[in-house]
């Protein structure tokens, strides 16, 4: 593109050069318009999405009740009104934020609470006692809260700033389980903290203040940690004293599959902070390094800790009867399964199958839930919409400028990616099976509360993103 | 810094694909294995939730679903248990099903290929999939009529339209009530199935066409006299020396008739007079004239040897091979070792009834799928040719003698021209007897032919005969089905 190019071609017209090329100048308004377009096509797909969550609900109530219940549809739309208000503020607080994040989220976060509602149900479930409503507030809840992190966190670089406070308050998060009197066991694992009628999971908001933390920590020492060190089988690895960090990581790692006895959130944090200082320090060394001392954790815990052990044999022999039987077995595991199977390719439909018959249909197993009504088609859509949202968030560290805000990009996405990867991976046996929630569908205010903030963080990063300057000069984008 | 994150970014798609594999697995390439695993009972549930189609009479159901508020959605019920229980057999959450509900399943949960299109609709519109109903032949006046005649008494009735091979009535006692196996509490199931499995009257077993079989007796006389004329080798008119006993060759053992004396006062007896009077010794001798091989022959062409299926499966009636003369002497008179269901002897009585023809017996009258369209109807198909019309002409009137004026004189009815043979079987020493009825009427024009049964001499030991218990009985299901 150059402006000195002879123009009469393009007035007379008797030779075609084609359509013309925008001018440097011209090529600024486009992009300066875009916006526009970016939240003219977000407003569609969440129309799309509460369309579906509507149609979802309907479906439900039909399936199972045979009748339209209005009460709970107005709760829905009030939902929708509220993610419609999150549109608008995000039109006039981050206009070029990417457009996909927010309709995906709505789209999951209705079909899980779809799918919650239908398992009240089938239990006859109502009012405070039904998990749907509680999840409606929750989601209420967690929108607002997102909300307020849009509004107040205007520059991400801001967190950089506070990344020990960030550090002391995801360690914090993740030990307060272990307070006595507040800290409470919820099948055999430690991880959740009782406040009056309140049930929370300090270590699902623990898992974005680590995030906020190990980018921060990451951009700063990475010179240290990747420069360093001595070179062994042809990789570099670190010096004793920059082990420090993993060490404490993995110690923390560790003390969360002893003391609270959940293997999936050890191996969700653990992993967040490989692939972070993986991506901040080009060095394949610390992964292996931190893959081995995970694994040889792990391995020892299988051995010397019943719940692990128990878990291995429930996910490698699922269908022996002795597993089966026994109490924490795999019991759940093949019911899900069973379901699963039940649902086919194309599913039950909303309110036909049995998937109340598993237990924890609506939280650990919401998974299976929606594969017996929804099928192998309803679950590739939903695992296409992960997908989607991972992706979303890799761009924005593809894209970004300053190292913190794409560490911190990553890390948020990759959270969602393993965190989905360790519930479905566990619920289809590809992986023992572990207690973590499924990202925006499975029931529980932490985790969609939690969830909700990286969608919130993600959306800001997306916006900071596409105001760089940057994009103006590459004009091959 | 990029090369990383496109790392991260292929590590990540992998772990998606995984999860595209192993959802796709589970839900395509597993999906018959799991719905096939006993502890799966999303199966079970699924086969209920589907409201089951009744079991018909005519539109009057026999067995039929109701909508109850459990897991299973509907529960089965047994109108008239006893009387139908046999034919209906039973219906259970994890002991499996027996009878119609057995065999007709696929039909009754409307699984069945020929209601594919029908499960198609439903998927698309949403509906609740729904069974077929199976209407039966069975005649509920012939059906109560034979299970009140046989009373308290341990036996089996079956009556058959001989042109068509339909099934009238089954009935086998003790009866038992599909009700209690039905229930939806599986431990009183279980209690309720093993004490009938622990009862030593065998309430379970449909005797008509299964269990321990029984020996004939003489009404097996028909098959062997009916083989006689049709292989060309007698006539009715043939004569046999008439002793009061025969030894059996290579034995100290005799055969001797049931009156202890000689068939008639002659020197000589026909076969007439000996199957009119149920001689045994003239009949030892006939049998063998004519040979192991005719009799096998005959037999078979009779249907032993045929798993009749109706659409339950009847075992095989049998006759023995390999016989020594001594053997074949008793088995010409139905015992050593022929084996016998009620539903093979009724078959026998119908085929000469039919002109020779022997049609296929069956309960199926049609399967109605929910919109009312008839899924399959079958009709009425030959089975085999045993004898020619000539011979059942001539079998049909010496049958009717034996009624008029011979050994079967309690199944006459005023004014109805009745064929019959009773037969008073030997089970063994102190063993009390199994007694026997078959035959046909009205002989001119028959519209059912029967076999009645019944065990341990109705109560008598070895002083009840087939006439005085096994006849009446007949005579009250024929007077039902002449009365329709």
């Amino acid at each position: 593109m150059n402006s000195t190019e002879p123009g009469d071609g393009r007035v007379g017209g008797t030779v075609d050069l084609g359509p013309p090329r925008p001018t440097l100048t011209e090529a600024i308004t486009i992009k300066l318009r875009t916006p526009a377009k970016l939240r003219n096509l977000e407003l569609l797909l969440l129309v799309f999405a509460i369309g579906i969550t509507g149609a979802a609900v309907v479906l439900v109530q039909l399936g199972a009740i045979g009748e339209i219940d209005t009460t709970v549809l107005i709760y829905g739309a009030g939902l929708g009104m509220l993610a419609l208000g999150m549109h608008v503020v995000l039109r006039i607080t981050a206009p070029d934020a990417d457009p996909f994040i927010l309709p995906i989220v709505v789209t999951l976060n209705g079909l899980g609470v779809a799918m919650i509602y239908r398992l009240d149900l089938a239990e006859g479930l109502e009012g405070w006692e039904s998990a749907g409503i509680r999840q409606m507030v929750w989601t209420a809840i967690a929108m607002a809260i997102a909300l307020a992190v849009l509004l107040v966190v205007r520059n991400h670089r801001v967190l950089a700033r506070y990344r020990y406070v960030a550090m002391l308050v995801g360690i914090g998060l993740l030990l307060l389980p272990m307070l006595p009197g507040i800290g409470q066991t919820i099948n055999g694992a430690r991880l959740w903290i009782q406040l009056g009628p309140f049930s929370f999971q300090p270590g699902e908001i623990g898992k974005i203040a680590l995030a906020v933390f190990f980018a921060g920590y990451l951009v700063t020492a990475r010179e240290s940690l990747s420069m360093v060190g001595r070179s062994f089988l042809g990789m570099r690895f670190p010096r004793g004293k920059d082990l420090g960090p993993i060490l404490i990581v993995w110690l923390a790692a560790m003390a969360v599959l002893v003391f609270q006895r959940d293997l999936g959130t050890s191996l969700l944090y653990f992993g967040l902070f490989l692939v972070m200082i993986y991506v901040a320090t080009s060095r394949l060394s610390w992964v292996l390094l931190g893959l081995g001392l995970f694994v040889s954790g792990a391995l020892i815990a299988s051995q010397t800790l019943s719940y692990v052990n128990a878990r291995f044999a429930a996910w490698l022999g699922a269908f022996d009867p002795e597993n089966y039987d026994a109490i924490g077995g795999s019991y759940q595991l093949v019911q899900g399964l069973f379901g699963l199977a039940n649902g086919g390719l194309i599913g039950t439909g909303l309110g036909q199958g049995r998937p109340n018959i598993v237990p924890l249909a609506e939280s650990d197993f919401i998974i299976a839930s929606l594969g017996e009504e929804l099928g192998l088609v309803g679950l590739f859509a939903i695992l296409g919409l992960y997908l989607l949202f991972v992706a979303r968030g890799f761009r924005i560290g593809f894209n970004g400028t300053d190292d913190f805000g794409r560490l911190l990009a990553v890390g948020l996405a990759f959270v969602i990616a393993l965190q989905v990867f360790v519930v479905i991976g566990g619920v289809t046996r590809v992986i023992p099976l572990t207690g973590l929630t499924t990202p925006f569908l499975a029931a529980g205010g932490s985790s969609l509360v939690a969830n909700w903030i990286i969608a919130a963080l993600l959306l800001r990063l997306s916006d900071t993103v596409r105001h760089q300057p940057r994009l103006v000069v590459t004009d091959d984008e | 810094m990029n090369k990383e994150l496109r790392r991260i970014s292929i590590a990540s798609l992998a772990m998606f694909v995984a999860l595209f594999v192993s959802t796709s697995v589970i839900q395509v390439f597993e999906v018959d294995e799991l719905r096939a695993d006993p502890r799966n009972v999303r199966t079970l549930y699924e086969s209920y939730s589907a409201e089951r189609g009744p079991i018909l009479l005519n539109g009057t159901p026999i067995a039929q679903s109701v909508a109850v508020d459990t897991p299973f959605a509907f529960l089965r019920q047994y109108p008239e248990p006893a009387v139908y229980a046999p034919v209906t057999g039973y219906f259970t959450l994890n002991q499996g099903n027996t009878g119609v509900e057995g065999a007709y399943n696929d039909f009754l949960t409307g699984t069945a290929n020929e209601q594919f299109l029908d499960q198609l609709g439903a998927l698309v519109t949403g509906q609740r999939p729904r069974g077929a109903a199976v209407q039966l032949t069975i005649d509920p006046v012939v059906q109560q009529a034979a299970y009140d005649a046989l009373g308290n008494l341990k036996g089996a009735i079956v009556a058959i339209e001989p042109s068509t091979g339909r099934i009238l009535a089954m009935v086998s006692t003790p009866s038992f009530d599909p009700n209690r196996l039905a229930a939806h509490d599986t431990e009183s199931v279980l209690a309720a199935y093993d004490e009938l499995l622990a009862d030593p009257n065998d309430p379970l077993v449909n005797r008509t066409i299964s269990g321990d079989l029984y020996f004939p007796g003489s009404t097996f006389k028909v098959l062997v006299a009916a083989a006689a004329f049709d292989s060309g080798r007698f006539t009715p008119e043939d004569a046999f020396p008439n002793p009061a006993r025969l030894a059996l060759p290579l034995s100290t053992d005799t055969i001797t008739n049931s009156n202890g004396g000689t068939c008639g006062s002659e020197a000589t007896v026909t076969i007439a007079t000996a199957l009119r009077l149920s001689c045994n010794v003239p009949f030892a001798e006939l049998g063998v004239a004519l040979g192991e091989d005719t009799l096998a022959e005959y037999t078979e062409a009779f249907g032993f040897g045929t798993t009749f299926e109706v659409p339950m499966e009847a075992t095989p009636s049998s006759f023995p091979t390999g016989l020594d003369d001594a053997q074949l002497m008793l088995s010409s008179f139905g015992q050593y070792d022929v084996r016998v269901t009620p539903l093979q002897v009724a078959l026998i009585s119908a085929a000469i009834a039919n002109g020779g023809n022997l049609m296929q017996p069956t309960l199926l009258d049609r399967i109605i799928a929910p919109d009312l369209s008839i899924v399959e109807q079958p009709e009425a198909t030959l089975s085999s040719q045993p004898i020619s019309r000539i011979t059942a002409e001539t079998m049909t009137q010496l049958m009717v003698d034996g009624v008029a004026n011979g050994a079967a004189s309690n199944a006459r009815i005023e004014g109805v021209a009745v064929a019959g043979k009773t037969g008073t079987a030997e089970n063994g020493d102190d063993a009390p007897y199994t007694l026997w009825f078959t035959g046909f009427a009205p002989a001119d024009n028959p519209q059912v032919a029967i076999a009645v049964v019944v065990e341990d001499g109705g109560g008598r030991g070895q002083s009840g005969s087939g006439n005085q218990i096994a006849a009446p009985i007949a005579k009250r299901v024929l007077e039902a089905v002449l009365s329709r």
